[in-house]
């Protein structure tokens, strides 16, 4: 049975394994692409730990909103959406998108647009922790930048 | 009206609670702030500045000016930070 589009877990995952289950639900694709977020290693190199905290419930809600705009703009057969919460370790995959199509270019155009807008618009934030204290990473203006790139209606994001 | 109002990250750790009740008659999301703003140090401190705050009616986003009437959960939260 396919696994549901939208996760959201605490639990690890492998994400070849991810990846080949979502292949096998899309007949007549002919392009899959994915994204992975990594917690990756600070630039002074002493992360020891991510904690990522999200609101239950309106994550959910987001997710499925972002996920069902995507579908709506683009030739896709298919998207799907993973996303971890709790205490990460270094080097852990944190999140997965992965989007199917019958050509590459909407299948590309779709991941980039999820990421885009969930990096923005779904209820996560993450803590780094590092040997000199816990501090909570600061949104980027190019992330807010990005997502006015695709004129997001306000009725996918409100509602 | 009651409201149940949800904090996450940062905004959570200055106002010391991640959820409480409220009753309040403010009519929009920028009048509770400024209510709960209003109550100690600490709430002032999480509020002190609004351009670093988003809000949420009911598990959508919504704006500063957005009325709070039929509203039942509120949540108050910074800059999402996810993927």
């Amino acid at each position: 049975m396919a696994p549901p589009p939208i996760r959201v877990q605490s639990a690890p995952f492998d994400m070849g394994a991810e990846l080949n289950a979502f292949a096998e639900t899309v007949p007549g694709a002919g392009a899959i692409v994915s994204f992975s977020g990594i917690t990756r290693d600070l630039a002074t190199g002493d992360l020891q730990a991510m904690e990522i905290e999200h609101y239950p419930g309106m994550t959910e809600t987001a997710l499925a909103a972002i996920r069902a705009e995507a579908l709506d703009r683009f030739q896709l057969i298919d998207a799907m959406i993973l996303h971890r919460y709790g205490p990460l370790a270094p080097s852990d995959p944190i999140m997965m998108v992965a989007t199917a199509a019958r050509h590459r270019a909407d299948a590309f155009a779709g991941a980039a647009f999820l990421m885009d807008y969930l990096k923005s618009r779904a209820p996560f934030w993450k803590k780094e922790i590092t040997t000199a204290g816990a501090a909570w990473v600061a949104a980027r203006a190019e992330d807010e930048d990005a997502l006015a790139s695709w004129s997001i209606p306000d009725h996918a994001t409100q509602s | 009206m009651t409201l149940e109002i949800r904090y996450f990250a940062w905004l959570r750790e200055r106002v010391g609670t991640n959820a409480e009740t409220v009753e309040t008659e403010a009519a929009t999301i920028a009048d509770l702030i400024a209510e709960l703003a209003a109550r100690d140090e600490g709430y002032a401190l999480a509020f002190s500045d609004p351009g670093a705050i988003r809000a949420a009616i009911d598990h959508a986003l919504v704006e500063m000016d957005a009325p709070l009437a039929g509203a039942r959960e509120v949540a108050f939260f910074p800059p999402m930070t996810g993927g």
